[in-house]
C-alpha cells in the first residue's frame, strides 16, 4: 500500500511533475471528495428552493468567472466585455434552440463555441494593444455587442426577448431548481477540472509568461498574438457556456441584463476571489452572488417594514454603494483576495496543534 | 442646408462639452497614468453640489459656483489621498477596478440622496445671450458653456506653461523618475492633479446640468463617453481632448440627424475600435517605447 503523504516541512520538490501536482497531500484529495459528496448528495436535499436557486446562480457565475480569471488572472488581459459575451452565449443558445430546434446538450457547447468566436473577434485588438488601451477596446466591444443584441431585431427579437423550449437531457426533462442544480454543478466541476489542467499544460505556462512580460515571452519563442487570441477564445467559451445554461434556466431572456454592470460584476468576482487562482474565482462568485442576494433581502425587509416607499426605493441604491465598497476595500486591504485569506487560514491549521 | 448648419452648431457645442469633460480625465491620466472610470460620477458630484447650493441653500449663482469648484477640489484631493495613493505601483487592473468601485460608491450615494429623477437648476442665464445666425439659433446655454470652456482652456494653457506647479505637473507626466530625482514632489503633484481634475469635472458637471438637467444615470454615462474622446485625442494631450470631443460631438449629431438616433451611442465606440486598430496610441497620443 502507498504511504499517506503529508505536507513536508519545507520545499523538497525535485521535479517539475512534483511542482505541478494538483494534490500535494492525500488530505486534499480526501477533502475534495468529501466536499463533492456533500455537494451532490446532501446539499440538494436539505436546502430550500430559494437557497438552491442561489446555489445555481453561484454555479453559473463561477463558470463565467473561471473564464474571466484565465483572461485577467493568468494572461493579464483586462476585458470589460465579459458580461456581453455572457449575453452572446445566452442568445446563441436561445436562437439555436428555437430556430434550429437543437437539443439542450448540443445548444450549450455550441453557444460556447459561437461566443468563443465572438470573443476572438473582439480580442483582435490585443494584437497591437495592451494594458489600458486594450481595456478601452474591450469596453467598446461591450457597447457594440449590447447595441447589436438590442437592435438586431430579426435575430434577437430586441426588447421582446426569446422564450426557450424545455431543456431535455438523455430523455429526461430538466426543469426546476434541483435538476438544474445537477446540470450546473456537474458542468462547474468539469470546467474547474479543465481549467486546472489547461494551466498545467504549455498553454497555461505560455499565458502566464505573457502576463508577466509579453515582450520577453515573445523573445522566448511564444507566438503571443495566437496565444492572446486563444486566451480570449477560452475565456469567452466559458462565458458563453455559462450564459447558455443561464438562458435555459431562466426560460425567457431579454437583452436587459448584459450591461457593463454585469461585466464589472465578473471582474469584481475575479478580484475579490483572487487573481490567478482557480478556487478564487469560485470564492468570488459565491461572495458577489451572496452579497447581491443579501442586499436584495435587506431591501425587501426595508420595503415591507412599512417604511415610506421612497426610502425603500433608496435602499436599492445602497446595493450599488455596498458593491463599490466591497471592491474598494478588498483592493486596498487584501488585493490577493479571498483565496489568499483561505491560504492563510489553511496554513495556520497545517501545523496545528504544534505551531511555532 | 439649414438643417446641416444647425446640426453642425449642435455638434460643435456638444463636442466642446465632451472636450471639457475629458479635460479633467486627461489631466489625471497625464500625471498619474490612472484611467479614471469614476469621472462621470465626479461630474455628477459637482452638478449636485451646485444644485444643493443654489436651490436648497439659496446662494447667489456666482457664490455657489465658486463653492462648488472649491468643494470639488477638496473631493479630488481626498480621493487621491485616501484611495489612489496606497495603490501607487500596483498593477493596472487594481487601479482600474478601484476607480470602478469608487464610481459605484459615488453613484450609490447620489442615488440615495437625490434619487434617479431629473432635477433642474433655476433659470439664471440671461436670455439675451442667445445668438441668432440667419435661421440658426444658438441657445444661451451653449453660448455660455462655450465661453466657459474656452476660458478654462486658456487658463489651463497658461497654468501649464508658466506656473511652477504646472511645470512640475508636466515634468512628472513626461518622466516620473527624472522628475523625482530633480526634486519634484511627485505625490504632491498627483494630489494636485486629482484636485484640479475634480474641479474641472465639477465645472463641466454644472454646465451639463444647465443644458440637459441633472440625472445621475445620464451624467455618469457621459463619463464613459469620455473614452472615445480621449482615445481620439490621445490619452495625454489636453488640446487633443478638446479636438477629440468636437469630433465625437459632430459624429454623434450627424449620425443622429442623418442616419438613425439609436446609432448615436454606439458610433463613437465603433470609431474608437477602428482608431485603436490603426493608430494604437490615438491620433495625438505619445507612442510608448517599451524595453524588456
Amino acid at each position: 500500500m502507498r504511504r499517506l503523504s503529508f505536507h513536508p516541512c519545507g520545499n523538497f520538490k525535485e521535479s517539475y511533475a512534483q511542482e505541478i501536482t494538483i494534490f500535494e497531500t492525500d488530505f486534499g484529495r480526501f477533502w475534495l471528495l468529501a466536499g463533492l459528496v456533500l455537494l451532490f448528495c446532501v446539499l440538494p436535499f436539505v436546502s430550500s428552493p430559494y437557497f438552491l436557486y442561489v446555489c445555481n446562480m453561484i454555479g453559473i457565475a463561477a463558470i463565467a468567472a473561471l473564464g474571466l480569471n484565465i483572461l485577467i488572472g493568468y494572461t493579464g488581459l483586462i476585458s470589460l466585455g465579459h458580461g456581453a459575451f455572457f449575453g452572446v452565449g445566452a442568445y446563441a443558445a436561445a436562437i439555436l434552440a428555437t430556430r434550429l430546434g437543437l437539443p439542450f446538450w448540443v445548444c450549450v457547447p455550441a453557444a460556447g463555441f459561437v461566443t468563443a468566436l465572438t470573443g476572438m473577434v473582439f480580442g483582435i485588438p490585443s494584437g497591437r494593444l495592451k494594458g489600458l488601451y486594450l481595456t478601452i477596446a474591450t469596453l467598446a466591444g461591450q457597447f457594440i455587442i449590447e447595441y447589436i443584441l438590442v437592435h438586431w431585431e430579426s435575430l434577437t427579437q430586441g426588447t421582446m426577448g426569446i422564450v426557450l423550449p424545455e431543456a431535455t437531457l438523455f430523455g429526461l426533462v430538466i426543469d426546476g431548481d434541483r435538476p438544474f442544480f445537477y446540470v450546473i454543478f456537474v458542468c462547474l466541476v468539469l470546467v474547474t477540472w479543465m481549467t486546472k489542467n489547461i494551466m498545467r499544460t504549455r498553454f497555461g505556462r505560455a499565458f502566464i509568461a505573457i502576463r508577466d512580460n509579453d515582450r520577453a515571452a515573445e523573445g522566448m519563442g511564444i507566438p503571443i498574438f495566437p496565444y492572446k487570441l486563444l486566451s480570449f477564445g477560452i475565456s469567452s467559451f466559458y462565458a458563453g457556456f455559462a450564459g447558455a445554461i443561464w438562458a435555459f434556466y431562466m426560460i425567457s431572456i431579454t437583452s436587459e441584463p448584459f450591461t457593463l454592470g454585469l461585466s464589472v460584476e465578473y471582474i469584481a468576482m475575479v478580484i475579490i476571489g483572487g487573481l490567478g487562482s482557480i478556487p478564487g474565482a469560485i470564492f468570488g462568485a459565491i461572495f458577489i452572488t451572496g452579497l447581491n442576494e443579501i442586499l436584495r433581502w435587506l431591501t425587501d425587509i426595508f420595503m415591507s417594514m412599512g417604511m415610506a416607499s421612497g426610502f425603500g426605493l433608496n435602499m436599492a441604491s445602497l446595493r450599488e454603494l455596498a458593491f463599490g465598497l466591497a471592491i474598494v476595500l478588498f483592493i486596498l486591504f487584501e488585493p490577493k483576495g479571498l483565496a489568499e485569506i483561505w491560504r492563510i487560514v489553511r496554513s495556520n491549521f497545517r501545523l496545528w496543534p504544534f505551531s511555532y | 442646408m439649414d438643417f446641416f448648419i444647425q446640426l453642425l452648431v449642435n455638434g460643435l457645442s456638444i463636442g466642446l462639452l465632451y472636450g471639457l469633460s475629458a479635460m479633467g480625465f486627461v489631466m489625471i491620466f497625464k500625471s498619474s497614468s490612472v484611467l479614471n472610470f469614476a469621472h462621470g460620477e465626479l461630474l455628477a458630484m459637482g452638478a449636485f453640489l451646485f444644485l444643493v447650493l443654489t436651490t436648497w441653500a439659496g446662494l447667489p449663482v456666482y457664490l455657489a459656483f465658486l463653492i462648488t469648484l472649491a468643494g470639488s477640489f477638496v473631493l479630488g484631493f481626498a480621493v487621491e489621498r485616501l484611495f489612489l495613493r496606497p495603490l501607487i505601483g500596483e498593477s493596472l487592473i487594481f487601479v482600474i477596478m478601484l476607480t470602478v468601485g469608487l464610481a459605484s460608491i459615488f453613484k450609490g450615494l447620489l442615488l440615495f440622496f437625490f434619487g434617479g429623477n431629473l432635477h433642474t437648476y433655476p433659470e439664471f442665464l440671461p436670455a439675451g445671450l442667445g445668438v441668432q445666425f440667419g435661421n440658426v439659433f444658438i441657445p444661451p446655454v451653449y453660448v455660455a458653456s462655450s465661453f466657459i470652456g474656452i476660458v478654462f482652456l486658456v487658463l489651463f494653457g497658461l497654468f501649464f506653461k508658466f506656473s511652477p506647479q504646472g511645470i512640475f505637473m508636466r515634468s512628472v507626466a513626461d518622466n516620473q523618475t527624472a522628475a523625482l530625482s530633480l526634486g519634484v514632489h511627485v505625490k504632491k503633484v498627483f494630489a494636485l492633479s486629482w484636485a484640479i481634475a475634480a474641479m474641472v469635472a465639477g465645472m463641466s458637471g454644472i454646465v451639463l446640468g444647465v443644458i440637459n438637467g441633472i440625472n445621475v444615470h445620464e451624467i455618469s454615462a457621459i463619463g464613459l463617453k469620455v473614452f472615445p474622446v480621449v482615445i481620439l485625442g490621445g490619452l495625454d494631450s489636453i488640446g487633443g481632448a478638446i479636438i477629440g470631443g468636437i469630433i465625437i460631438g459632430l459624429l454623434e449629431t450627424f449620425t443622429c440627424g442623418y442616419i438613425s438616433p439609436s446609432l448615436r451611442d454606439v458610433v463613437p465606440y465603433a470609431v474608437l475600435v477602428c482608431i485603436l486598430l490603426i493608430k494604437p496610441y490615438g491620433l495625438f497620443g505619445l507612442v510608448e517605447i517599451e524595453r524588456v
